[in-house]
């Protein structure tokens, strides 16, 4: 009897552990809300009391610094918001303050639909930023859209989650089919002699789709693409490689992938000491670690959504006769300085541009409501300190139309590795050199 | 193409193929003597790394010298790792094994995750280079590949000189025969897997003396070792140097000719097709 | 085929459907998303350790990259919705089917080796699989394919569709664990434990080991193809990477040991364990950073002490659960 009685026990134990484990979903994810949402409290009713914005941030995984400089950019973002009162909303007559939600996805996607599922029906986020990296936004968009919530997708530079149908997701990245045409258009411009250009990337979604679209570019622009290749995400030998470019022999190699193999593929070339006029890199180069290789980095020019040195300003917003929205750059990177200590990157900022523009289309449109707000970033055109900001509304309803890339260059001043924007020509701080000066 | 860059490929080919030979030995010793596919290889090739990395960056301890410092290490954290976590399940079924070594795999890489994110390092310093023409071969390239042929005659030399390492070769070749002659045969198996992780710690160092890493970067250098040991007959050392150099020559002369990216397709597809014709490997008879 | 359909009326296996029947239906009646999310995954993750344990647990063999045919699934069935519009559940079957063919190709192949040659040769497969679909262009290489968000429409929107992802989902599970249940009983599953147990013996006993192994090998490879075009289908993209990612390989590994090796109910266990020392691992602030490293020591600790898992230690100790475990 007593056996049966433990037995019994044991396996109510059982049970109620898997009970649990369905009652309390939660428990699979982090939250870490200042404020936790009151459970009353639904979307865009007159008695909202603070707005939620809720989203995924990678912790773990391999996204993990990236995501924490995204995610860093927003929370300054509310800060500052919230230090003003909130955001104004006329539909209330008030200012209302806002508050967040996130978990962590483990920088994959298995998890993603999970959490923006619940953001939005537990959580009753008001509106959503994307995670890190297109591949987990585009997981997200689905839920997003589904339950007409609207997204700003930041850190997701892919073309191919806008021509999809959604209606509620607004990228801020400049889209990766023009994220290295500026660099042809630097080479075509600064050496008009260069006629060949070797392009690899790493065999991944990004850089994939970055590459097909600067192959395509380059060859309408007349250059010769003389080597259109990939290598295995991770590759740490490109000696390979390198030969193979040097048998082809171009006057520029753009391409690369992460901020890892971009490092390498740098350092390996000037160790073989390969001739050429422009190496351009994506991602890598952008990166302040990129100094690590000393004068490997000489001169290596890159792609980047955003730089501290970028002269966005209100004069420029007023020519192009837009309303220029925000804080401009000087204070953005002063407050962030003083916040975090280091100087801002192009994901912080990009973090507090998604909350930026949110505040914006609210404040433009007057209300919470879900559908008001999309049509008032459907219809933004705006000058910030991230860059001039406009969505497409065609085929790719969402994507962004106005923010361009900026080229940057590791130079050299008092011995002194430093990043420089050398394009476009009008906010440039320093004149482009080329690659083979350094040898 | 021309002559020089074919040249040039073969000999980065070579000193590379000599590393991962280096590195696919202590993978190949551990399943000869111990019937053992150790997953935490790859974990053992990033401890090695950033324990180079640790004594040239802190110590300032040339990387060369900490090289033999890190063989000592390697040796301890295997032997304590034989006792700690493989010991119980030797002779339990391979999925024990399996599973064992991989848990070890995990808490190192879990630990170093914590300690060093997943950041890339690298180490910083530059032994010039040979240059002929558009050729141009590192010499940290060829000190590593030097020093693997060093450590593997050294190994021979163990393995056939010394009494422990025919201890070792009498367990591989029937333990309970070795046993019935008075050899410990728990201290021997511990003491392969030392000597395995110790190579496998230093082949990690070698490597980071030319490639940056980060902590995630044994994995590939894990698969890597497999396809070796495959092409080189699973548990012949000198099998896996020849595996090494095989696998260098394709990723550095075979990619001239062919895609990127396929390589890792011919490796895998090599992998499996030398298991399932002639697992006994390249060299091995039948 | 009688007994069989008697031994599904058997306590063992009714009270365990029971339990996934029960979980399945919370969110449809509370209506919450949360909930459907979570039991999502947790069913997928008893539809694949209990799909591995066909080979992995009653015949013994260690497919270490078994989540290739959730990759192979997933990106048969995707491309079938992605380029002809295929309905899910024909795409699905379809994943699952081409999975089938695969493994018994494949098996010819790989089967004839033994313990640790043919895990090494099943991650092999896997990396090169995961290779080749990398430089695939017609199915977007390492891009991956995007869906259209409009696709769902034929399913009457995201909300229906992802519905019926999660119903085949639950589905799936129960006829998973059902099969496993239907094997063990059967001479099909003796044949199986004898192989696990001793394959030479089980040869000279006149068991036809080849056809044996092959078929189970095909059985545990078809139902992860389904699975993999349920979770890509609902996930809206398909990239190599998540395709064919061998750390889930071994996740699923785990499930099966932590729940027992070889038994019915284990998977099933296993699954909801892992989710919950997961999750708990993942909200305790002390372990939070260190959550890999203190799985590697649960892992350690459970194959050292109770290699058999918890379903197994427990019918072990109490001999009562023999007649109600499986």
């Amino acid at each position: 009897m007593k056996k049966i009685l433990v037995v019994l026990l044991l396996l109510s134990v059982l049970l109620v552990g898997c009970a649990q484990q369905t009652v309390q979903p939660s428990a699979t994810s982090t939250p870490t809300t200042q404020t936790t949402p009151s459970a009353t409290s639904t979307p865009s009713t007159s008695a909202a009391e603070k707005i939620l914005i809720g989203f995924s941030e990678s912790k773990t995984g391999k996204f993990n610094a990236e995501s924490k400089e995204q995610t860093n950019g927003f929370l300054l973002w509310m800060e500052n918001v919230n230090a003003e009162g909130g955001i104004y909303v006329k539909d209330l007559g008030k200012k209302v303050k806002v508050s967040y939600t996130s978990y962590d996805d483990e920088s994959s996607g298995e998890r993603v639909q999970q959490i923006y599922a619940k953001l939005i029906s537990e959580d009753k986020a008001d509106f959503l930023i994307s995670p890190y990296s297109s591949g987990l936004t585009a997981s997200a968009a689905i839920i997003a859209e589904q339950y007409g919530k609207v997204m700003v997708a930041t850190g997701a530079a892919s073309d191919s989650i806008f021509n999809k149908g959604y209606q509620h997701v607004f990228q801020l990245y400049t889209p990766s089919s023009r994220y290295l045409t500026s660099a042809v258009d630097l080479l075509q411009t600064k050496f008009p002699d260069a006629k060949k250009v070797a392009i690899v990337y790493e065999n991944s979604k990004f850089a994939k789709s970055v590459a097909q679209a600067t192959k395509s570019y380059a060859e309408e622009k007349g250059l010769e693409v003389v080597l259109y290749e990939a290598y295995e995400p991770g590759t740490t030998d490109f000696t390979s490689f390198i030969n193979k470019i040097q048998a082809a022999n171009p006057d520029a190699i753009i391409g690369g992938g992460h901020f890892a193999d971009g490092e390498t593929f740098a350092k390996q070339i000037f160790e073989k000491k390969v001739k050429i006029k422009l190496l351009s890199l994506l991602v890598a180069p952008a990166v302040p670690e990129f100094a690590e290789i000393g004068d490997a980095a000489l001169y290596v020019t890159g792609p980047s959504q955003w730089e501290p040195q970028a002269k966005y300003t209100k004069e420029a917003a007023q020519k192009m006769g837009v309303e220029f929205f925000g804080p401009t750059v000087e204070e953005f990177v002063k407050e962030y300085k003083a916040k975090y200590g280091y100087e801002p990157g192009y994901h912080a900022a990009g973090g507090y541009a998604a909350g930026l523009i949110l505040q914006k289309a609210i404040e433009d449109a007057g209300t919470l409501d879900s559908e008001k707000v999309r049509e008032a970033l459907e219809n933004m055109k705006v000058m910030t300190f991230f860059g001039y900001l406009e969505f497409e509304k065609g085929e790719y309803y969402g994507r962004q139309i106005g923010h361009d890339m900026v080229v940057i260059q590791w130079q050299e001043s008092d011995g002194q590795l430093k990043k420089e924007v050398v394009w476009p020509e009008t906010g440039a701080s320093s004149q482009v050199i080329a690659y083979d000066e350094k040898y | 193409m021309n002559a020089e860059v074919l040249i040039d490929s073969i000999i980065s080919g070579l000193l590379l193929g000599l590393v991962y030979g280096l590195a696919a030995i202590g993978l190949n010793l551990i399943w000869g003597v111990m019937k053992v596919i150790n997953l935490s290889h790859g974990a053992f090739i990033a401890l090695g790394m950033f324990s180079i990395w640790i004594l040239y960056t802190s110590f300032g301890i040339f990387p060369y010298i900490g090289i033999i410092m890190i063989l000592g290490l390697g040796l301890v954290l295997g032997i304590i790792t034989y006792f700690g976590a493989l010991h119980r399940v030797i002779d339990a079924p391979e999925l024990s094994t399996l599973l064992a070594t991989f848990s070890v795999s995990l808490i190192i890489i879990g630990f170093g995750t914590f300690i060093f994110k997943t950041n890339p390092k690298a180490l910083d310093f530059s032994l010039g280079g040979i240059e002929a023409g558009s050729i141009v071969i590192l010499g940290t390239k060829v000190a590593t590949g030097v020093i693997s042929i060093i450590f593997t005659v050294l190994l021979y030399a163990f393995l056939y000189k010394t009494r422990p390492g025919k201890a070792i070769r009498a367990v591989s070749m029937n333990r309970t025969a070795a046993e019935l002659m008075g050899i410990n045969s728990s201290l021997i198996l511990a003491l392969s897997f030392g000597i395995g992780i110790a190579l496998a710690m230093v082949a990690g160092a070698l490597i980071a003396t030319i490639f940056p890493f980060t902590i995630l970067s044994g994995g590939g250098y894990e698969l890597k070792s497999f396809v070796i040991c495959v092409l080189g007959g699973l548990g012949s050392p000198i099998g896996a140097l020849v595996g090494g150099i095989t696998l260098g020559l394709i990723e550095s002369v075979v990619t001239l000719g062919i895609q990127t990216s396929f390589v890792p397709v011919l490796e895998f597809a090599l992998l499996v097709a030398i298991l399932v014709l002639k697992p006994s490997g390249l060299l091995g008879g039948k | 085929m009688k007994d069989s359909l008697k031994n599904l009326t058997d306590v063992s296996l009714l009270w365990l459907l029971a339990i996934i029947a029960v979980m399945a239906v919370i969110p449809p009646i509370t209506n919450s998303i949360t909930m459907r999310e979570d039991i999502f995954l947790i069913l997928q993750y008893i539809a694949l350790a209990a799909s591995l344990n066909i080979i992995l647990g009653f015949t013994g063999y260690v497919s270490f990259g078994h989540i290739v045919y959730y990759g192979i699934g997933g990106y048969v069935a995707f491309a079938l919705m992605y380029f002809y519009g295929i309905h899910l559940i024909p795409a699905m079957i379809a994943g699952g089917i081409v999975c089938a063919i695969i493994a018994y190709l494949l098996g010819e192949a790989v089967l004839r080796l033994r313990g640790a040659y043919f895990a090494i040769a099943t991650i092999g497969i896997n990396e090169a699989v995961k290779a080749l679909v990398n430089n695939l262009e017609f199915l977007g290489g390492s891009a991956g394919l995007f869906f259209n968000f409009k696709i769902y429409q034929n399913y009457g929107g995201a909300g229906n569709a992802i519905w019926l992802a999660y119903y085949l989902m639950a589905i799936l599970a129960i006829v998973v664990i059902t099969s496993n249940y239907l094997i063990k009983k059967s001479k099909f599953g003796l044949g199986l434990m004898s192989i696990r147990e001793d394959e030479d013996a089980a040869i000279v006993l006149g068991i036809d080991t080849k056809k044996y192994k092959s078929l189970a090998y095909m059985l545990s490879a078809f139902f992860p193809g389904m699975v993999g075009a349920i979770f890509f289908f609902k996930n809206g993209n398909i990239e190599p990477v998540n395709a064919f990612h061998l750390l889930k390989s071994i996740e699923m590994i785990f499930m099966v040991v932590l729940g027992g090796f070889g038994t019915v109910t284990g998977p099933f266990v296993g699954s909801l364990l892992y989710e919950r020392i997961r999750g708990l691992l993942l909200v305790n602030p002390l372990f939070k950073d260190l959550h890999m490293a203190v799985a590697g020591i649960i892992l350690l600790l459970l194959i050292l002490f109770v290699p058999s898992g918890v379903i197994g230690y427990l019918r072990d100790k109490v001999a009562i659960l023999r007649r109600y475990v499986e």
